[in-house]
């Protein structure tokens, strides 16, 4: 093939892949972008009923209730709203009162939200960044509530004084 | 003193690669042959010697349980058994940082040992090398001293994460470095090239070695993680689509194009720029992981802690990163040169092929993961990108690719022609097994993605034993066998991963229920009913074992539990397994519950994952496959030494 004509050839092919690779892209982008919500947020504007969202915040001490069938209620704060949240599914090991979490489900017309998945993070010095955004946002953040960004996460409060 | 010594040694280690980097850099403008060559050489070793020094420190620091050293304190505990404790030093974010520079600089030494063959070329590469080690030794002194002291000094140290007490993530850490720091390698040989203005097939020829290895090394490391996610998380899956993971998988995209790319080039001259490119930008990618790992800016099952100033530093290394190689590329790519032509039918055109559509998945994934961060940046409402937009949009591409691949290695160079390939793949033959597959697949109810990958994953591996079938036989030279089998296997374990994870995309539904003892759930045709539940503690934690009795297909007993580390106060789920031919029994016992008669119940996950060792084996394949493919290459050169005055020395990865 003359040089011209390969040029030609390759560019086609190239085009050709990037084309549908974005088109595909593109449409598989549309049902999958799932946006969070601050309780603050909801509790101004809530997303309507039934719409794919996340929702996150720190676990209110005392709020959870766990079902005789498996599944858990429990109530995220970031201090300026509260949400409700039911969950039919297993709650991961590191959850916790008092802890970031984020569920992503949808709103039911009764303003509870129900979740289908819930992320606790394996490292308790971390907070989800749409959590730890929420917090600030809402003036609830403090440095020293083993979230902040302390030089040694996980030996920046007495270890082995019993508060852990 | 330890502490001292530990910060001493990345200190004389840094310094150690600023040498390698002038000194080397002299000494190619030399010719690669002076003192200049020889004192950068020396410092390649003292720069692996102080590293690995304080490596082995920081790792005598975990054994003594000193934690007056403030990451040890972190991340263990005086209760945890030792291969743990040794395991902590690469289990945060400073030790594996350690890790990762220790690496960084035993790969200067390799192509200071054993590099590029031209003189001029290895030290100028050796020079690249110790630029990317004093990025990193700076960020390791200046931002993530592992050896930090803490005061007061901690009576206990707060423990390593259980899920990480594992014995794969003991090695999948190791594994998944070398394979990230190893592409920077073919960065280093790349740039060199483009300084040295050396020709594209030299340039190919020369990074080609070790691009293959970092990229085996990378497979493996991504298929430990997979394989610990899968037993250990207790969720039940292998792969998710999360930012971390994706973070390996980019650079593994572009790292299997490149080992293909190269080969093109090398053999024949073709997209000489391509290959350089993608050398370049591989690396390049390791770094954006550790970024999107390392600086917490990403909601992930498993990032290490939130820190945006190490995660602007990383960004600063990335910036300085490929500034320096997108610029030596932009104003250096015409002195590549240009292969010869070749046709539409041709190996090139088909490697062509695999390289566009396995970039193009590497594009794909890198909008869903960049995407979150594009949004936060402009300060527009942050949306999460979820397992359907990668399946949807990655899936096809990589199907494609591996549509296309069994007939590659059949297509001659250059001219082309795909007749006699197609004769040689007697077509026939492969449907058979390939229908047969779909048909299954369909009669279970599979989605149809599944069925598509499915019988493309037979359809791979069938081709690839037509090739095996084919080559062996062909092939004179030791390393041309050790490169057709090489192949043959590689291609074998895409196809089988095909297979697997789409047998596992149509398996039967998750149960999650709660069950009493001696109530019984059912799934896949499996009875599985809770017999018993006792106490089984271990060195560092208390356990709940439930004991499960299976009926039906794969009878026996299972005994999954549910441990309390009391140093870290975590739970964790240890899963029960039942492998089989047909596929996995996966059960899980979660929490106790009361129920409104006043009985306990306890969580019950239970799956069956049909065919999931086909993922496994698939992966084993590719890496004894890329393996044997480098062992081959090293071999089939070995004899050139002493053949000419040039290759007389002793260079036997080249």
């Amino acid at each position: 093939m003359r040089k011209a004509r390969r040029r030609l050839f390759i560019i086609a092919a190239a085009g050709g892949v990037l084309v549908a690779a974005g088109a595909l892209a593109m449409t598989a982008m549309r049902d999958a972008m799932v946006f969070f919500y601050s309780p603050a947020m909801v509790a101004e504007s809530p997303p309507e009923p039934g719409r794919r969202v996340r929702v996150g915040g720190l676990v209110v001490d005392g709020s959870v209730e766990r079902h005789g069938s498996g599944g858990a209620d429990f109530t995220v704060t970031d201090g300026a709203g509260e949400i409700r949240v039911t969950f039919e599914g297993g709650l991961p090991d590191l959850f916790r009162e008092g802890q970031g979490i984020v569920a992503e489900g949808a709103f039911a017309e009764t303003g509870v939200f129900s979740a289908t998945s819930v992320l606790a993070k394996h490292d308790e010095t971390y907070m989800p960044p749409e959590v730890a955004a929420a917090l600030r946002e809402s003036g609830h953040w403090q440095d020293d509530n083993g979230y902040g960004e302390t030089a040694v996460p996980g030996v920046a409060r007495p270890v082995g004084a019993g508060s852990r | 003193m330890i502490a001292e010594i530990g910060r001493f040694l990345i200190a004389l280690a840094f310094i150690a690669s600023v040498v390698q980097t002038v000194l080397a850099w002299r000494g190619a403008d030399q010719g690669g042959r002076g003192p200049a060559a020889a004192a950068g050489r020396a410092a390649t070793e003292i720069a692996v010697l102080a590293a690995g020094a304080a490596f082995l420190l920081l790792i005598a620091s975990f054994i003594r349980s000193d934690f007056s050293i403030a990451y040890v304190a972190a991340n263990s505990h005086v209760d945890k058994p030792l291969p743990y404790k040794i395991a902590g030093a690469w289990g945060g974010h400073e030790g594996s940082m350690l890790l990762w520079c220790w690496i960084l600089a035993l790969f200067g030494l390799g192509l200071a040992a054993i590099g590029p063959r031209d003189p001029a070329l290895r030290s100028r590469s050796v020079s690249f090398q110790g630029l990317l080690q004093t990025l990193f030794f700076a960020f390791l002194a200046f931002a993530s001293n592992p050896f930090e002291r803490v005061f007061p000094v901690p009576i206990q140290g707060s423990d390593l994460n259980p899920l990480l007490q594992d014995p794969a993530l003991v090695i999948h850490p190791p594994m998944l470095y070398i394979g990230y720091v190893g592409l920077s390698t073919a960065f280093a040989i790349a740039a060199a090239g483009l300084v040295q203005k050396s020709g594209g097939r030299e340039l190919a020829g020369a990074l080609r070695p070790w691009a293959l290895g970092a990229w085996t090394s990378l497979t493996a490391g991504i298929a430990l993680g997979a394989w610990w996610a899968y037993y250990e998380l207790g969720w039940g899956g292998w792969w998710f689509w999360d930012p971390v993971e994706n973070a390996s998988f980019l650079p593994w995209l572009l790292g299997a194009a490149l080992v293909h790319s190269a080969i093109a080039t090398e053999k024949r001259g073709a997209f000489p720029g391509w290959t350089v490119f993608l050398a370049l930008l591989a690396y390049i990618l390791s770094i954006l992981g550790a970024f999107l790992v390392r600086s917490g800016v990403l909601t992930s099952v498993h990032a290490f802690a939130l820190d945006p100033e190490r995660g602007v530093l990383i960004l600063g290394m990335l910036g300085v990163s490929s500034v320096a190689g997108f610029l030596l590329f932009a104003t250096r790519a015409h002195t590549l040169g240009e292969g010869d032509g070749f046709e539409p039918t041709s190996r090139e055109a088909f490697i062509g092929a695999n390289n566009l559509l396995l970039a193009a998945s590497a594009g794909v994934v890198l909008v869903g993961t960049l995407l979150p961060l594009i949004y936060e940046a402009l300060n527009l409402p942050t949306p999460s990108v979820g397992a359907t937009y990668f399946n949807l949009s990655v899936n096809p591409l990589l199907l494609a690719a591996v549509l296309l691949m069994p007939l590659a290695p059949f297509l001659p160079w250059a001219n082309g022609g795909a007749r006699p390939g197609l004769h040689q793949m007697k077509a026939a033959a492969l449907l058979v097994p390939v229908a047969a597959v779909g048909g299954v697949l369909i009669y279970v109810g599979a989605p149809v993605l599944a069925v598509i990958g499915g019988a493309v994953g037979v359809w791979a591996i069938s081709g690839a034993v037509m090739d095996a079938l084919n080559a062996l036989p062909a092939a004179r030279a030791r390393g041309a066998r050790f490169a057709a089998t090489g192949r043959a296997l590689a291609h074998a374990g895409v196809g089988f991963i095909a297979l697997g994870a789409a047998a596992d995309a149509s398996r039967p539904p998750n149960i999650e229920t709660t069950l009493a003892i001696g109530e019984s759930l059912e799934v896949a045709g499996r009875t599985l009913t809770l017999e018993n539940m006792s106490r089984a503690d271990g060195p560092n934690y208390m356990a709940d074992r439930a004991e499960i009795t299976v009926t039906g297909d794969s009878s026996g007993t299972m005994a999954p539990e549910r441990r309390y580390y009391p140093a870290a106060d975590q739970t964790t789920r240890e899963v029960a397994l039942k492998s089989r031919i047909t596929g996995d029994l996966y059960v899980s016992v979660g929490e106790a519950r009361l129920r409104d008669d006043g009985s306990t119940a306890f969580q019950i996950r239970a799956q069956y994952h049909p065919l999931v060792w086909a993922l496994g084996l698939g992966a084993l394949f590719i890496v004894a496959g890329g393996g044997l493919a480098l062992t081959g290459r090293v071999r089939a050169n070995a004899p050139v030494r002493g053949a000419s005055p040039v290759a007389a020395r002793a260079e036997p990865a080249e």
